[in-house]
């Protein structure tokens, strides 16, 4: 596929064929490369072809081939003439990430580190068929996926500035959760407060460089050796079913002869189905955010075993696979438009009303992981970002080895011993499943950081470190 | 040990098979193998509980998706874990007895968030031999 640089980081696949506009990759040099080498750009090329798509296909400097959308996919669609793709949110809807910031000290951790992070690895379930601690039945359901974070401040899980501190107040409104399969229930209704497995994770960090001083102290992040908690998970079964469900539905409606890859299955945003996938696809995004909600509260308690005097508090919690109608300004007009973000982060900057009123003076918090085992970083949301990307930036440090090479090629010891020499306690319900995971298996997340700072579309904060990792 | 109908192949972030049969069927029943020991991790999954099922599609490719589909569905819904199958597909219609063990009994599984159609498809191939043999390609979410 052509492909040409137009400014520093910023590439073009130039409107050809079936396109609808043309495609723009967000990557250095260096991450070109890597992204030229499997099927991002044909992925890119594909969604650039649906209907009612505006400005530009994307992808964000951690991109990599995923399935329908590449990871790391954004496309915005006019709300008249677009379409609505379940391809183009991911199956695990509202998979996302939280951040905790306690009041305890790297020094303090470390003494209980051991006993801190089995207690987490015993109080939140992971694995396949595993039950968690909550059990609905149907109403209650309903309620969670109505409510999201609301249902868990209801249900004294969390605190009301918990709900305040997520995108949408952890709560989308318009969810509909009559639109969700009797499927769909059975997979979601014992996972609530559930790891999950493969890229999910608990990580417990430490503050190890401030950048930014000045937004990071807003975000609550204070000093050098602050202790960190992120947690990454999303909807589970749920919501991973919704998106099936709604892929056969669309095909059935609308046939797939037009479509560019079947996995891109769509219907208008404005017909029947379409909306009915929205409020669905809604109701499994609460259901996510009230996952991560329960796993915070599991952590909460297990943390205040060993430090009855610790307080954490949520920075921020943020959504990388979805879909959101974002107004924006576009030729000097204002729009609204159907944002859908695989594997994205929202990045608004300072006076969006949508933010809490204290990060509304410098941006929203932007969380990108990186590897097991290395840095992760928090930015901040900026307008620049709203003209250049849709308001969008990077959500990880994104894969670049397969799992399956991963599995032939790292050994087991190796990867548990290039952990312990960077001092990281790792408890994981499986140690084959590590490997899969190891840093080596991803891109460098500096990188991608760094693009993401030079572009404008996300500013560096702080740099985390990882201390301790469960993994599911 | 390898299976010779069975072929991993590379995709960046998902798990991505290619799987051979003589018959349709028997690509089905190849599939719930190379799904197994995916999930297993290379230790082998007893065949002692039993599940039947009943799904009807538009072509074989949306029979592909909704099988994979119910076979998650059993794992993350009933804790059933699949071992092998018997599969019968007359048209657009499959039925199947899935064996299989409660997912309890392995620690370790991996998990499968969903089937896809990415890169999919299911046909018949003529080989190097000149024989006929079906073939199905499938990317699944992991």
């Amino acid at each position: 596929m052509e492909i040409k640089k137009i400014s520093e980081n910023i590439w073009e696949i130039p409107k050809t064929g079936k396109m609808n506009v043309p495609g723009r990759i967000f990557a250095s040099e260096k991450l070109i490369d890597k992204i030229k080498e499997d099927k991002t750009l044909e992925q890119v090329g594909n969604v650039s072809q649906l209907p009612g798509i505006v400005g530009h296909s994307m992808a964000m400097p951690d991109a990599h081939m995923g399935y329908g959308f590449c990871v790391g996919g954004v496309a915005a669609f006019d709300v008249k003439k677009g379409i609505i793709s379940p391809g183009g949110i991911g199956y695990d809807i509202n998979c996302g990430v939280r951040l905790l910031a306690s009041n305890i000290s790297k020094e303090e951790f470390i003494k209980k580190r051991k006993e801190v992070t089995h207690q987490i690895k015993r109080d939140v379930p992971s694995g396949v068929g595993v039950k968690g601690e909550f059990s609905f039945n149907e109403k209650e359901l309903d309620e969670v996926m109505r409510k999201g974070v609301g249902w868990a401040v209801e249900r004294g899980y969390a605190l009301k500035k918990d709900a305040e501190r997520c995108e949408d107040g952890g709560c989308i409104l318009g969810a509909m959760p009559e639109k969700i399969s009797a499927k769909a229930r059975g997979r979601g209704r014992n996972q609530l407060g559930t790891l999950g497995a493969g890229n999910h994770f608990i990580e417990i960090q430490e503050i190890d460089e401030i950048y930014d001083a000045k937004t990071a102290k807003v975000f609550g992040l204070e000093r050098k050796g602050q202790i960190c908690v992120l947690i990454h998970s999303g909807s589970r079964g749920l919501g991973h079913q919704v998106a099936s469900d709604y892929i056969r539905d669309m095909e059935k409606e609308y046939g797939i002869k037009h479509l560019p890859d079947r996995e891109l299955a769509y219907a208008p945003i404005s017909s029947r189905l379409g909306q009915d996938y929205l409020g669905a696809m809604r109701a499994a995004a609460n259901f996510a955010f009230a996952n991560r909600t329960l796993i915070m509260h599991q952590i909460r308690n297990a943390f205040v075993k060993y430090f009855p005097k610790n307080k954490f508090d949520l920075v921020y919690d943020v959504a990388h696979n979805i879909a959101k109608f974002e107004e924006f300004e576009i030729n000097g007009k204002k729009i609204e438009l159907c944002v859908h973000r695989k594997g994205a982060t929202r990045s608004f900057g300072k006076g969006r009303s949508e933010l809490p009123a204290e990060y509304r003076k410098v941006g929203q918090p932007i969380f990108i992981p990186g590897s097991m085992g290395t840095y992760s970083y928090v930015l901040c949301g900026t307008n620049e970002a709203s003209k250049v990307s849709f308001a969008s930036t990077a959500h990880g440090a994104g894969r670049v080895l397969s799992r399956s090479y991963a599995t032939k090629n790292l050994k087991i010891e190796d990867v548990k011993k290039n952990l312990e020499e960077r001092d990281i306690y790792i408890e994981a319900g499986s140690m084959k499943g590590i490997v899969e995971e190891a840093p080596e298996a991803y891109k460098d997340v500096n990188e991608v950081v760094r693009v993401s700072d030079e572009l404008g579309i996300g500013k560096i904060v702080v740099r985390l470190k990882p201390l301790a990792v469960i993994k599911g | 040990m390898k299976n010779k109908n069975i072929d991993v192949m590379e995709h960046t972030s998902e798990v991505k098979f290619k799987v051979r049969g003589s018959s349709i069927n028997k690509v089905f029943e190849n599939i719930v193998i190379a799904i197994s020991d995916f999930m297993a991790r290379g230790e082998k999954i007893k065949p002692v509980l039993k599940k039947k099922i009943k799904i009807s599609g538009e072509d074989n490719e949306s029979l592909l998706y909704d099988f994979l589909d119910e076979i998650i569905y059993l794992g993350d819904a009933e804790g059933f874990v699949v071992s092998k199958a018997h599969v019968k597909i007359k048209g657009k219609n499959l039925e199947a007895e899935l064996l299989g063990d409660n997912t309890n009994n392995y620690p370790e599984l991996d998990h499968i968030k969903a089937p896809t159609y990415s890169e999919m498809y299911v046909k018949q191939k003529v080989g190097k031999d000149s024989k006929k043999h079906w073939e199905a390609v499938f990317v699944l979410d992991v």
